[in-house]
């Protein structure tokens, strides 16, 4: 019979073993999980818990929502507004609130049309099947959903679409990172990697970096197992990559995809990260040769001057510096219901997996 | 053939509708061409109304017919009531072709045969392309009351609580369709008065009933600690979930305690009558793999948690606004 590595059972061995290591080592270890995905699973499954005291967990800047600054939110409503527009975007997106308090939901009740998309490539059928509308694919996400905006952009290209357009806010997993070690503005021992972004990277691409790192899969087992090698690492005094996902990340990653984002996308010269601000060579815009599709060189919109809520601080949770608990705002003005924030919006944000997955201690 | 608006203006081709499609199947000593229908009533009488608009109108497992037969005779049921008449109205957007409307008609006739339930009054509208989606149902039940009692304001620490069989299959079913996925999933959707009511028969103290419609497990767990103020504490562990419905709400990023089920109930009992309710619930096919997922842990607080499977505790959230997924 196979094991369930699921299994209470298991779980709680491979806790011991981490505790027994960091007995080992003296003192609690700081460990960041650089992408959203982790954050969720790993308040959701209890692991910050089950930790507790021996673990501290720093949530990285991995949740594609939570980054997306205020002008790109404020951008997507303007842009959502444009009579004749079908907009289309990934689900979280559309309850992040702009600068006005308004999100895409809130627009879509006025009247304008915005469709929640699983697939980009929904937002093909879409144009085909509107021929008079202008529809418009507002694409977010790290290396993982980039490639499917490039498949829609060769798509539209194939099939000489006219009333499709793509906005580009893909940003790159490595600038981040790379911004998070050289700031030093949260102390890190060691790096949960991304999952599904090594999926389409490879695990390569992290050996610049002077810290232990392993990529993990999202189930309990996968985070507990890339804890125990991290905490391997620090005990022999390593620092390098290693891969704890072997079921589905390799070296040199999905070569094939990586190849179609090369034809569609180029490296913008800088992007404006929320909580990070402009960061160069960050992120990915569309080349030249899709240019006809690029909404963003399409449609001329104004933006309102962007502004934030002078107590959220999103920008200070999304970089590891503080705890969602930290914010005056959080759980009593800003909720799911309600958000304020970015983090709280989406399921993969901090303050939301905080929120939802929190502490609760019974007197029996 | 479809329906067009002409089949809405009231006359001979509305009758057409009427006589080809509805009263072909449902006609009954009580339904009939006035306007309205007179009934005698005797004792405690239970009544309820909800409107279905689910889209896909045919999904896997049922359509639109099936769960708004099933959904009054739920309702109904778990208030302790034997179902016993319905009216439904039907709107109809044109270009609906009869072919899929008679189909719907057939599934309201079969499901209501199970619980011999009776449409005794019905109403036809139709309305121009886009003004609705298809077809939507309202459905009124009414119900004579066999059990007293049973309320969700009325659970009392102690009590134990049970789910009639997997959640979450409705939702996961209709969330497929909607955007193409292929999974292999059946929606829950059934008329429950056969198993409940045995377990209305028995001497069981049920405290408080439920069935698991949208919101799923989440919500009603979350409004008996609100309306009983007392604390519940579920358990992750004893949650029935069937493997593909538990992998599809990970792929999606969803929480499979807030996706609807249509033919699935929980109940509140005393300790003491759990053996008796098991004894029935595992003799019939609707209720075979009821499992206890939790219980009343005190009173006098309103307070809705579950326990982890690695053993922390955290509180049974219910999901916020719109079910969207997340990004990856």
């Amino acid at each position: 019979m196979k094991t369930n590595l699921n299994s209470k059972e298991v779980i709680l061995k491979a806790k011991n073993k981490i505790i027994q290591k960091i007995e080992k080592l003296g003192k609690p270890i700081k460990v960041m999980e650089f992408c959203g995905g982790h954050t969720h699973a790993i308040m959701r499954y209890g692991i910050d818990k089950l930790l507790k005291g021996y673990i501290e967990f720093i949530h990285g800047p991995g949740c594609p929502v939570c980054v997306a600054s205020m002008d790109r939110i404020d951008l997507a409503i303007e842009l959502a507004k444009i009579p004749n527009t079908i907009f289309t975007t990934y689900g979280d997106l559309l309850r992040v609130p702009g600068s006005y308090r308004k999100s895409l939901l809130d627009i879509r009740a006025l009247g304008c049309d915005v469709r929640s998309l699983y697939s980009c490539l929904e937002a093909f059928d879409i144009a085909l099947q509107n021929p008079n509308k202008n529809v418009v694919f507002f694409a977010i996400g790290f290396e993982t959903t980039t490639p499917p905006t490039s498949v829609l952009l060769k798509k539209a290209k194939e099939h000489k679409l006219k009333n499709l357009f793509v906005v580009s806010n893909h940003v790159m997993t490595l600038p981040a990172i790379r911004y998070i070690l050289n700031s030093g503005i949260s102390h890190i021992d060691g790096i949960i990697g991304p999952g599904h972004v090594s999926v389409i990277t490879g695990m390569k691409i992290y050996e610049e970096f002077d810290i232990p790192i392993v990529i993990s899969g999202f189930e309990a087992f996968d985070i507990l197992k890339a804890i125990n090698m991290l905490l391997d690492q620090r005990i022999k005094g390593e620092r390098k990559v290693e891969n704890a996902y072997t079921r589905a990340v390799t070296e040199e990653g999905n070569k094939e995809a990586q190849k179609l984002i090369e034809e569609t996308l180029m490296v913008r010269e800088s992007f404006n990260w929320r909580g990070i601000g402009l960061l160069s060579k960050s992120a990915l815009k569309i080349n030249d040769d899709y240019e006809m599709f690029d909404a963003e060189k399409v449609f001329d919109v104004k933006l309102p001057a962007s502004k934030e809520h002078p107590l959220c601080i999103c920008p200070k949770v999304i970089t590891g510096v503080s705890k969602p608990i930290d914010c005056k705002l959080f759980g009593n003005i800003c909720t799911p219901e309600n958000p304020i924030g970015s983090c709280m919006v989406s399921s993969e944000g901090a303050c939301a997996a905080y929120y939802k997955y929190q502490e609760v201690e019974l007197c029996m | 053939m479809y329906v067009k608006l002409s089949h809405g203006g009231g006359a001979k081709e509305t009758r057409e509708l009427i006589d080809k499609i509805f009263l072909k199947h449902l006609k009954n000593e009580l339904l009939t061409n006035e306007d309205a229908t007179i009934l005698s009533l005797e004792g405690k009488v239970a009544i309820t109304t909800d409107s279905f608009t689910v889209s896909p109108i045919f999904f896997k497992g049922g359509d639109i017919g099936k769960l708004s037969v099933a959904g009054i005779v739920n309702d109904l049921s778990v208030m302790g009531a034997k179902p016993l008449y319905m009216s439904m109205g039907f709107i109809i957007e044109e270009g609906l072709s009869f072919e899929e409307l008679e189909k719907i008609v057939i599934s309201i006739k079969e499901e209501a045969s199970k619980t011999d339930i009776k449409l005794i009054t019905a109403d036809t509208k139709v309305v121009p392309k886009g003004f609705c989606d298809k077809i939507y149902i309202n459905a009124t039940g009414i119900g004579r009351v066999v059990k007293i009692g049973i309320s969700s304001s009325n659970l009392k620490e102690g009590d134990v609580l049970i789910v009639s069989g997997p959640i979450g299959n409705h939702g996961a079913v209709i969330m497929a369709h909607r955007n193409d996925f292929d999974i292999d999933i059946n929606s829950d959707c059934a008329s429950l008065w056969e198993a409940i009511e045995p377990l209305l028969n028995e001497d069981i103290e049920i405290h408080a009933m439920r069935d698991l419609t949208r919101g799923g497990l989440a919500s009603v767990v979350n409004e008996f600690a609100k309306s009983s103020k007392v604390e519940i504490l579920l358990n992750e562990e004893d949650i029935p979930i069937e493997p593909s419905v538990r992998g599809f709400c990970e792929i999606l990023g969803i929480e499979p305690y807030s996706l609807a089920c249509e033919g699935t109930f929980i109940m509140a009992i005393p300790k003491n009558d759990v053996e008796k309710a098991f004894n029935i619930l595992k003799s019939h096919k609707l209720t075979n793999s009821a499992k206890v997922v939790g219980e009343v842990i005190k009173e006098g607080k309103e307070g809705a948690y579950i326990k982890t499977l690695y053993g922390s505790t955290r509180y049974l959230e219910e999901a916020p606004g719109e079910m969207l997924p997340r990004i990856c």
